[in-house]
């Protein structure tokens, strides 16, 4: 393992003062910024997660029992949604993890587009702020759930136009990082750097651009056409009208299907790297991993009718989405498979970043596994709409990517501020965050499974197996939270500290390990630097 | 970074610190281009979806939509932006032989022809207000019409203001870079933003030939 560490001026100190954060063209620092930002995204969502596990530990709950604060609930539950996906798991890998990796992944001294990268942080933060005006501005809360499903979104009172506009214009921002990766990977790699021989996170991070680019423009004009539906009444979604409700369906799923992969892919690139790092092995299985990457991307595409199939969806287009849907499992298992041969004969340690990476092989697969029933029709009647699904999703979005997230901020954090964390902490964080994720959420498929429907604000209370779901699973939510401001305490921490990273503390073998802690304003030292030996050449 | 040769005066001035060369620079920027179009696709393909699915549930009411229309300034409109289009394609073809002033003529006349697109939309759109044809719930035709005709022509103004939004974009645009050749700052080696954005309008020129057999044409 590397213990060098240099001096040279780093792109902290080489300019100072606010503005030079204001105005940066810097990917480190935009990623950086994002990374701020779609933390503090995580901690206003988790908030909510919070209140509505609170409301649901006991069938009275906190609210009192009348119709207004029904809605105060279906705000709760609406607003965690919107957020965690929109300004946080969205943003968090690409945008921000991303950001600061993939131009040193690829051994370039920027991204393609270094103003529009800014531009797209800056999109992020008005979608944002105009999020926050919907949120706290006076208009009627927002109660649709993230989905806003018609006709309902059309008739509430609720603050729809300024949601879906800041969804829009978050849109925007996801796209232009989007064109960003595409083209930094197509034009801006190091010489040497031939497709094949890129680290895992780039095939990742390019598969999650084209799916940004492609599918971010269809949730564009669905928004814009709901905008314009409460607006100009333009009847396209609304029965009253003539117009179909289920076409609204069609549209947001086209996007948020491959959104969900927008989420994982990235999550898969992170775990690609630190599972070959901390098994000091050549990963098992490159281009099957590479290549199953952009299979996900373009399957991901034809499924998004798994999530109507009893949304009036014709029987024969349930069945092809079923089949679909089973096909997009493959590529996924593939990886997993992988994984898991990468580890076998390896000579694996546990710092923090492979401990979230072994939870990640763990909560995954169960995620990707309950899919499954979902994605068959007769078995989907009976968990649509269940905490079943709830389940699901989280054991994917939070067990899947969040923890990727996690392990791939503990293995860059050395890179990204020069400091090490204290790697005891870090460790205990993992395993309370891996406990109170389980008992959050796997108590949930009972409740699914035996008919607790989601998105309500209360129980029957003599069903004594759902009292006792819900309770384990709002104590495990606060085990949970309680574990991720370990983790985030830890890292600031770190801040303080005088532990200086080396310039490469994992001993990983791919560029931007070659790069100081905390890289210099240009990132490399050599003007062009070569690609010298493939990724993953461990001895 | 003390060890590393100031290679700025070897750049040409418009190549940005992180490429290498001017060439590698304008194919970035022309993949970049080409996916930007790319998303447009997309955006102008769920209005497209939509129609197809009205015009299946609906199909003689959207024949008697489009009867509606004036086929006779759509076909003038659409050959006002294919000319737009070839005069754009020529003034990249001027920047490159450094014939600036041949150049700006021509891109001025693009913008005069986007703005002549614009005049006649102004003037349709007028007609069919004072008509009552109005998108969705507001629809107050009183003439000869089918029961979901409103839905035709929900998607009529949502396509065609889309677009409009777009023709004006593009305008800008092409205003931009006729200003940046008049001040000379393209020549042969250097003229990625005409480039840019003459792929740009092609899109928006590209994007009406779809619009315009589909909603004007449909019988
Ligand atoms: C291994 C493959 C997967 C399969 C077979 C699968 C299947 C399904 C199906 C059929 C549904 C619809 C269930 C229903 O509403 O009745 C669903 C819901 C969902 N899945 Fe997955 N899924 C998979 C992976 C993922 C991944 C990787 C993510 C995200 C990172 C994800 C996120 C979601 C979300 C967010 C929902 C619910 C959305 C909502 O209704 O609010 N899934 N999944
Ligand atoms: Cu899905």
């Amino acid at each position: 393992m590397s213990t060098t560490t240099q001096n040279d001026v780093n792109f902290y100190q080489a300019k100072k003062g606010i503005m030079s954060w204001v105005y940066t063209i810097d990917h480190k620092r935009i990623g950086i910024m994002y990374l701020i930002a779609s933390s503090l995204a995580l901690f206003a969502g988790g908030a909510f997660a919070l209140m509505i596990r609170a409301q649901l530990a006991t069938p009275g709950g906190m609210l009192p029992m009348t119709p207004e604060y029904k809605d105060t609930y279906n705000m709760w539950f609406t607003l965690h949604g919107v957020i965690m996906v929109f300004l946080f798991i969205i943003p968090a890998i690409p945008a921000a993890l991303g950001n600061f990796i993939l131009p040193l992944m690829v051994g370039a001294k920027d991204v393609a587009f270094p103003k529009m990268n800014l531009a797209s942080f800056y999109l992020y933060v008005i979608g944002a702020a105009i999020a926050l005006y919907g949120i706290v501005g006076g208009e009627s809360p927002l109660t649709t759930g993230w989905t806003f499903y018609l006709p309902y979104s059309k008739e509430t009172a609720g603050a729809v136009i300024t949601m879906t506009f800041a969804a829009f214009v978050l849109g925007f921002s996801s796209i232009f990082t989007g064109i960003n990766f595409i083209v930094t990977i197509h034009k801006l790699r190091a010489p040497g750097m031939s497709w094949y021989k890129m680290p895992l996170l780039l095939w990742a991070l390019y598969a999650t651009s084209i799916l940004q680019v492609l599918a971010t423009p269809v949730l564009g004009i669905t928004l814009l056409l709901l905008i314009a539906e409460r607006t100009l009444q333009v009847g396209i979604f609304d029965p009253a009208l003539g117009g179909d409700p289920v076409l609204f369906q069609h549209f947001f799923w086209f996007y948020s299907h491959p959104a969900v992969y927008i989420m994982i892919l990235p999550g898969m690139g992170i775990i690609s790297e630190v599972i070959s790092c901390f098994s000091r092995k050549v990963i098992f299985g490159y281009k099957a991993i590479a290549n199953s990457s952009i299979a996900i991307a373009v399957i991901s595409f034809l499924v998004w009718g798994h999530h109507m199939f009893l949304s009036g969806q014709s029987v024969y287009a349930g069945l092809v989405f079923s089949f679909l849907t089973f096909l997009v499992a493959i590529p996924s298992a593939i990886k997993v498979f992988n994984w898991v041969a990468t580890l076998h004969r390896g000579s694996i340690t546990f710092e923090t970043p492979m401990c979230y990476a072994l939870s990640f092989l763990f909560l995954f697969t169960i995620g990707g596994l309950t899919g499954l029933p979902l994605a068959t029709l007769s078995t989907d009647i009976v968990l649509h709409d269940t905490y079943y699904v709830v389940a699901h999703f989280h054991y994917v979005m939070f067990g899947g990517t969040v923890i990727a997230f996690f392990s791939g901020l503990h293995f860059y954090w050395p890179k990204m501020v020069g400091k090490m964390y204290n790697e005891t902490v870090g460790k205990i964080a993992c395993i309370i965050v891996f406990i109170g994720f389980n008992v959050t959420f796997f108590s949930q498929f009972f409740l699914g499974y035996t008919g607790m429907p989601r998105r309500y604000f209360t129980y029957d209370s003599s069903n004594e197996l759902w009292s006792q779901m819900h309770g384990f699973s709002s104590i495990g939510a606060f085990i949970l939270g309680f574990g991720v401001l370990i983790l985030f305490a830890n890292l600031i921490a770190s801040l303080f500290s005088d532990r200086k990273a080396p310039n490469n503390p994992w001993g990983a073998t791919t560029m931007d390990w070659e790069t100081q802690s905390p890289p210099v304003l240009e990132n490399f030292s050599e003007d062009v630097p070569v690609m010298k030996k493939a990724p993953y050449e461990y001895e | 970074m003390s060890s590393k040769v100031d290679t700025n005066k070897f750049i040409p001035r418009f190549v940005s610190h992180h490429f290498s060369n001017a060439d590698q620079e304008f194919e970035s920027c022309k993949l970049g281009m080409w996916l930007f179009l790319l998303t447009e696709f997309m955006l102008f393909g769920g209005i497209f979806v939509a129609y197809v699915v009205f015009r299946t549930w609906y199909p003689e009411t959207f024949e008697s939509g489009a009867e509606k229309l004036d086929w006779k300034m759509g076909a003038v409109n659409t050959v006002i932006l294919i000319t737009s289009s070839v005069t754009m394609a020529v003034a990249i073809r001027e920047v490159q032989l450094n014939r600036k002033g041949r150049a700006l003529a021509l891109l001025l006349f693009t913008v005069l022809c986007g703005m002549g697109f614009l005049v006649v939309k102004y003037f349709e759109y007028n007609h069919k207000f004072e008509l009552g044809i109005f998108p969705g719930d507001f629809f107050s035709f009183m003439g000869d019409h089918m029961s979901n005709e409103h839905l035709y022509f929900s998607i009529y103004f949502m396509a065609t203001a889309t677009h409009v939004l777009h023709v004006i974009l593009g305008l800008l645009a092409i205003l931009w870079v006729s200003w940046r050749t008049a001040k000379g700052e393209f020549y042969e080696a250097y003229y990625t933003p005409v480039e840019m954005v003459g792929l740009y309008w092609h899109l928006v020129d590209l994007i009406w030939i779809f619009l315009f057999p589909l909603l004007y044409l449909t019988k």
